[in-house]
């Protein structure tokens, strides 16, 4: 129940929300909220409510942080996850959960991105994915498709686009995914599985942003957009079963690479316990 | 006291620093503040504390504040290029009152300048590195001892007044060994960040009870659900638009600071009772101007050594209280003339400021402000 999930998960004082109507944001930061919740209901897991830490950075994406009625903490642009790598790393029982945009993560944070999908310490990275930069008012981002239209691509985007989660997987990411607005159910199950997942994880997902990013390329209203999520974003199972001819133009939605490194904090654990050993000794 | 032993600067910061109580260490390596990422390393895990090399300094900063705000007291170090590069993030630890502290071991600049030889021209980014009206509190210290020993003090203000605190080390003072006997561990004072939010009724995080400058802070992950912004916000932890609040709460933080400065700053003041000449320096400078000093005295020569220990505040009541018996002042800094403008701003000029500096990464000499001192006298006479 939405309402249930409002009241006991957002901060309602601060709600409604600054995002734009029509806005994907909102809907990926129910999904997060699902998949927490979910998690802590079931009985299977023992999550603690306390134990969540929201860490944002800068942009609309990251103005989540502050609706979700948890720890959070917003930080500066492009540093959420360097943030995040040091209250993980300090307190490693917390459950620590970035939220973060194309640009944030990508451009002025890629590196932190790179080298913490490297490192593998547990870290859930969500981005918000919407090819713009929305709270400057439109500018090209690293996921801007080539020959798209922004404010600062009058003519045309010259530059080549980032696949996040396929940069992620590049860098050594023990967890990769893709997700988007149109498929919410879909999302917050790959968002539970991220958070499940010990070693670092990133789910991309695509947001739509109609204000800047679709009315600078015609790309219609919000419900366009989601049209064009549901027909070329495509669910693994059905991914899979699809010709070479048929997955021309489209992307798939769910797990993209998968692996059971070993996590920075339980190594590191290990460092301590034998220096302490051998202190002893 | 224990016994004697043989340690760097660098190496002295560390263990200094885990007597503080610092657990969580996050660095880049660079020239001349290596070892202090080396010493961490090695010893964090020691005693439980966790060591993290970051991608680069910008990354480091931001992982001990993550690490301060999950309850653990944190530290980085640096040099010049590096704490240029940090400089966002210290701001977002006084925006948002994250206490940690942030080594600058300073070497010869602009830019890559001369990465092995000492300096003093982080003086004024230490404090104006950062944008914004900020309150910021910087010590400096001048021997391999004090260097253990103020280090906790740094931990001790950053946890009183919850802010970063700058501990501005030079290439002198870090690379130098010396035989030092560290204070028994029993004798030192330790503070610790106020937990509770709880003050009467009111459960808000960032809640200063009337008269009081510092908020409590309870770290994530026990039970207090709060939010942390850099953007101007309420005693709720939430940005707001209202210019009225934004204003109250940069002016509370810079009270913070400009309120306790009596607590905070601290100098030495050596040959000053009958000085009419201070020589004022700082940092590693202060090994070569205590000489100069005593060699003048040898002289017949009126001189003092007048050295902020805290460089940020600047001690202006210390030095205006000097200011009546002096008929000159010698500043002796590795830099252009940064301190320099502190105390002619001070002093209003009111007796002549004379200066001793130096930017091409060699040490100024006992000699070299002996000569500088003379050349005063002679100014003088001609006067």
């Amino acid at each position: 129940m939405p309402s249930d999930l409002i009241h006991e998960y957002m901060r309602i004082d601060h709600l409604p929300q600054i995002w734009c109507p029509g806005c994907g944001n909102g809907v990926i930061m129910c999904d997060v909220a699902v998949a927490i919740q979910e998690l802590i209901d079931d009985q299977e897991y023992d999550f603690d409510r306390d134990d969540f830490v929201i860490v944002s950075g800068i942009g609309c994406s990251s103005r989540a942080a502050g609706y979700l009625d948890f720890n959070s903490i917003h930080t500066t642009h492009g540093r959420a996850i360097a943030f995040a790598t040091g209250i993980k790393f300090a307190n490693p029982k917390l459950n620590v959960i970035v939220l973060t945009g194309d640009g944030d993560c990508s451009a002025i944070g890629g590196n932190h991105l790179i080298h913490a999908a490297r490192r593998n310490l547990g870290l859930t990275v969500i981005c918000f994915n919407n090819d713009i930069y929305g709270m400057t008012g439109g500018q090209y981002s690293p996921t801007t498709p080539n020959g798209d239209k922004a404010t600062t691509a009058p003519y045309g985007n010259v530059d080549r686009p980032f696949d996040i989660a396929n940069l992620a997987t590049g860098a050594g990411a023990s967890f990769s995914a893709r997700g988007d607005v149109f498929h919410a159910r879909e999302t917050t199950e790959i968002i539970k599985k991220a958070i499940l997942h010990k070693g670092f994880s990133l789910v991309d997902v695509y947001s739509v942003c109609p204000t800047y990013y679709g009315r600078k390329n015609k790309k219609g209203d919000a419900v366009e957009m989601l049209k064009w999520q549901r027909d070329n974003l495509i669910p693994t199972a059905r991914y899979y079963s699809m010709s070479e001819e048929e997955r021309a133009g489209k992307k798939q939605i769910g797990i993209l690479s998968f692996n059971d490194y070993p996590e920075y904090t339980e190594e590191y654990a290990k460092i301590i316990a034998a220096c302490r050993k051998k202190a002893k000794k | 006291m224990s016994k004697a032993v043989l340690m760097q600067g660098n190496e002295a910061a560390v263990e200094g620093a885990i007597a503080a109580g610092m657990r969580f260490f996050a660095g880049y390596p660079i020239t001349p503040s290596t070892e202090i990422a080396e010493q961490s390393s090695l010893r964090l895990p020691q005693i439980g504390g966790k060591f993290i090399q970051m991608e680069d300094e910008i990354s480091s900063i931001a992982a001990v504040l993550g690490a301060s705000v999950a309850g653990v007291k944190a530290m980085t170090a640096t040099s010049g290029p590096g704490f240029s590069l940090m400089q966002e993030n210290i701001g977002y630890g006084v925006m948002a009152e994250i206490p940690c502290v942030i080594i600058d071991v300073q070497r010869a600049g602009p830019s890559t300048g001369l990465a092995t030889s000492p300096s003093q021209g982080d003086y004024m980014q230490a404090k104006w590195g950062t944008h914004g009206d900020h309150p910021m509190i910087a010590l400096s210290p001048s021997s391999v001892l004090e260097t253990y020993t103020l280090i906790i003090r740094a931990f001790n203000l950053a946890e009183k007044y919850r802010t970063p605190v700058i501990f501005l080390m030079d290439e002198i003072v870090g690379h130098m060994r010396e035989g030092v006997e560290l204070p028994n561990p029993n004798d030192l004072i330790i503070n610790h960040r106020k937990m509770s939010f709880h003050d009467g009724a009111n459960k808000e995080c960032y809640y200063v009870p009337e008269g009081k400058y510092v908020p409590a802070m309870k770290p994530f992950g026990q039970g207090e659900r709060y939010n942390i912004t850099g953007l101007a916000h309420d005693i709720s932890g939430f940005p707001v638009n209202s210019n009225e609040i934004a204003g109250k709460l940069v002016t509370r933080l810079l009270d913070k600071v400009e309120k306790n400065v009596d607590n905070i700053v601290r100098v030495e003041e050596y040959l000053m009772d009958d000085a009419e000449t201070a020589v004022v320096c700082f940092g590693g400078t202060a090994r070569a101007a205590m000489d100069a000093v005593n060699a003048a005295r040898a002289e017949g020569k009126k001189v003092g050594l007048f050295r902020p220990i805290t460089v940020w505040p600047f001690p202006e009541k210390q030095l205006l209280a000097r200011l009546p018996q002096l008929k000159n002042i010698l500043m002796v800094e590795h830099n252009h003339g940064q301190m320099l403008l502190e105390v002619q701003r001070v002093t209003r000029c009111e007796k002549p400021v004379h200066f001793l500096g130096r930017v091409d990464g060699t040490v100024i000499s006992p000699g070299d402000i002996l000569a500088k001192l003379n050349e005063m006298e002679g100014v003088h006479h001609a006067e």
